[in-house]
């Protein structure tokens, strides 16, 4: 009641200053340009660049396509190839950095003394420049001088040094390695805030009735603390499917196209194989499964905002 | 958050002693540390030994000559020296274009996500999903069509053709991070203001800003981060030392300087010293902006 009194003044205030539909308007405009001038113009010019055969290598000839730069991709053996392994690092990585983070996360959730040790420094690796991650996982895979090597023949594990980036075999598992080490902090902070989050009481009714600590952690925490467990899956396999910085710095690809990812294959397909249209198509591809992830991530990050 | 303090006197505990002796988890703790700080440590140690300390087999951890020569020599070196140069003008574009990408962002979104909290308007919902949708997409689908446009304007190689790309993208951030953080805020203020004759501009800049510090400064810091951070796009408009940023420095030093490990490290050190410093001092305004931004919405 009071309130529809102390409305009143403002509401004749307001009619004559502008709509407020139109401050909101000029409110959102400068942003709004911004965005349309580096994002909306150049996409549109990019899928009109992916239905051209533009090959740098051959100016003013430049045929329309039609969607031939899609099905060429399509149909073609190292696009499905760069595909799988953008999906291996995703799958691989996302999988340990969650399954890590969580018991990271847990661990710091402990009442142990020192654990603010922990917390403080957890922030360091995320905090550390990608491209110095890179470099510096890349010096410690070294074959002949790495510290990697180093370590595991000096405990008594390998026998002779390993050339663990320019092995096929296990490049794509040493990108990994220091994507997990980077980004797995990042996870189990976000995680142990959605932990604190929980009502402790609920956790002492649940041990005072002789709950164990994984019936509380299964029935209890989880259940409360999957909505964030969801976000940040979504989150990380947006991140992981277009990986790029990580896996240049530190292979460019290689060896034998072994960590070569879609992003890596449409970079060196535009700016090596110097094919605009093909790479502008493959761009588009890739924006387009980033798309449905990113469709996926704000419904989720809708329903919790509500509760 | 909250929560530790008010349920202090019965501190929760998910494992019981008995079923997971806490041993074991002090155990884990200390190989967390471990894992985490080894790298680093590593790098430190690797930008101060001498060369030859690093290319023993058996590697020796201690090194035996320790200098701060590599330091030296890309901050301070002679102008003659060609790494020293290169790694200074990187330095420094890369404050700027970070510093103006932080500044310029902020500008432009935060009256933005006043508008998104406070305002109704018809298409806000959409709207704000289109500018997150800018946000995620990915680089490398707007690289060729950006390439053009910026050469096309003479814009290639300068600060200011990433001062603009990357404020297309740490705009929404800043937008979607700092509407929640507006929209959490009383709006008793905004219309006890509005009563008193204030304009809507006048209550984003005297009331809404000043509240709402801690969740800007978050806010700047991590924009700041972004932009320190890129590295595809600068990869693909950078050519000279008149814009190359300290990522694209690193990768021309692995080009360059592959065998030269010190010299790397050191680079990578001073790369990462600011926002390894910035995360340290400021960890409570990081997390909390992390936390907003990325998981509450």
């Amino acid at each position: 009641m009071s309130e529809a009194v102390l409305a009143r003044p403002r509401q004749t205030r307001q009619k004559r200053a502008w709509p407020e539909s139109w401050v909101a308007a000029a409110f959102v405009a400068p942003a709004a340009l911004v965005i349309v001038l580096v994002v909306v113009v150049p996409l549109g010019r990019a899928l009109w660049m992916s239905l051209f055969n533009i090959q740098l290598t051959r100016p003013g000839n430049e045929p329309f396509v039609g969607l031939g730069n899609y099905l060429d991709q399509l149909t073609s053996g190292d696009f499905w190839g760069a595909t799988g392994r953008a999906l291996y690092f995703t799958g691989v990585s996302t999988a340990l950095e969650l399954g890590l983070g969580m018991g990271l996360a847990l661990l710091m959730d402990q009442p142990l003394r020192f654990r603010w040790v922990l917390r403080t420094i957890i922030i360091l690796p995320w905090a550390l420049p990608t491209i110095v991650n890179a470099l510096m996982w890349r010096w410690i895979d070294n074959a002949e001088y790495g510290a990697l090597n180093a370590l595991l023949t000096q405990a008594g594990v390998l026998h002779s040094y390993q050339p663990w980036l320019s092995n096929s075999d296990t490049a794509m598992w040493m990108v990994i390695l220091a994507d997990v080490w980077k980004i797995t902090p990042l996870v189990a902070i976000l995680l142990l805030a959605g932990l604190q989050a929980v009502d402790r009481e609920i956790l002492e009714v649940a041990r005072v009735d002789g709950a164990g600590a994984f019936q509380v952690f299964r029935f209890i925490v989880l259940p409360l603390i999957t909505p964030v467990i969801l976000i940040l899956l979504v989150l990380r396999t947006m991140e992981a499917f277009k990986v790029f910085d990580i896996v240049w710095i530190m292979t460019n690809g290689g060896p034998a196209n072994s960590t070569q990812t879609i992003a890596i294959y449409a970079y060196q397909t535009a700016y090596q194989g110097f094919d605009f249209g093909r790479g502008a198509a493959l761009g588009y591809l890739i924006a387009l499964v980033i798309m449905v992830l990113a469709a996926v991530y704000l419904r989720l990050l809708g329903r919790t905002g509500r509760t | 958050m909250a929560t530790t303090t008010q349920s202090a006197p019965i501190r929760h505990r998910l494992f019981r002693r008995g079923i997971l002796p806490s041993t074991l988890l002090y155990a884990g703790m200390l190989l967390a540390i471990i894992v985490v700080l080894a790298p680093f440590a590593w790098l430190l140690i690797s930008s101060v030994a001498a060369p030859v300390d690093l290319l023993r087999r058996p590697l020796e951890w201690i090194p035996q000559h320790i200098s701060l020569d590599r330091f030296a020599e890309l901050t301070f070196g002679s102008s003659s020296d060609e790494n020293a140069e290169g790694f200074r003008a990187a330095l420094i574009n890369s404050t700027v274009i970070a510093s103006a990408v932080t500044l310029v962002s902020l500008t432009v979104g935060m009256p933005a996500a006043y508008a998104f909290a406070r305002l109704r308007f018809p298409g806000r919902s959409w709207l704000i999903l289109a500018f997150m949708a800018t946000y995620m997409l990915p680089p490398i689908a707007l690289i060729l069509p950006l390439y053009q446009i910026m050469a096309f304007l003479n814009l290639r190689d300068t600060q200011l053709a990433l001062i603009i790309i990357y404020a297309s993208f740490v705009t929404p951030f800043v937008i979607w991070i700092m509407r929640g953080y507006i929209a959490s805020i009383s709006s008793d203020l905004d219309d006890a203001a509005r009563v008193d004759g204030a304009s809507r501009l006048g209550v984003l800049w005297r009331i809404i800003v000043p509240i709402s510090l801690p969740g800007l400064l978050s806010t700047a810091l991590l924009a700041f981060l972004m932009a320190w951070d890129e590295f595809l796009y600068a990869l693909i408009m950078t050519e000279t030392t008149a814009s190359k940023t300290l990522p694209v420095a690193i990768n021309d030093f692995i080009g360059r300087h592959g065998l030269d490990f010190g010299l790397l490290a050191t680079g990578g050190v001073i790369a990462a010293l600011p926002p390894v410093v910035i995360a340290f001092v400021f960890q409570r305004y990081i997390v909390a902006g992390l936390a907003s931004g990325g998981v509450k919405g």
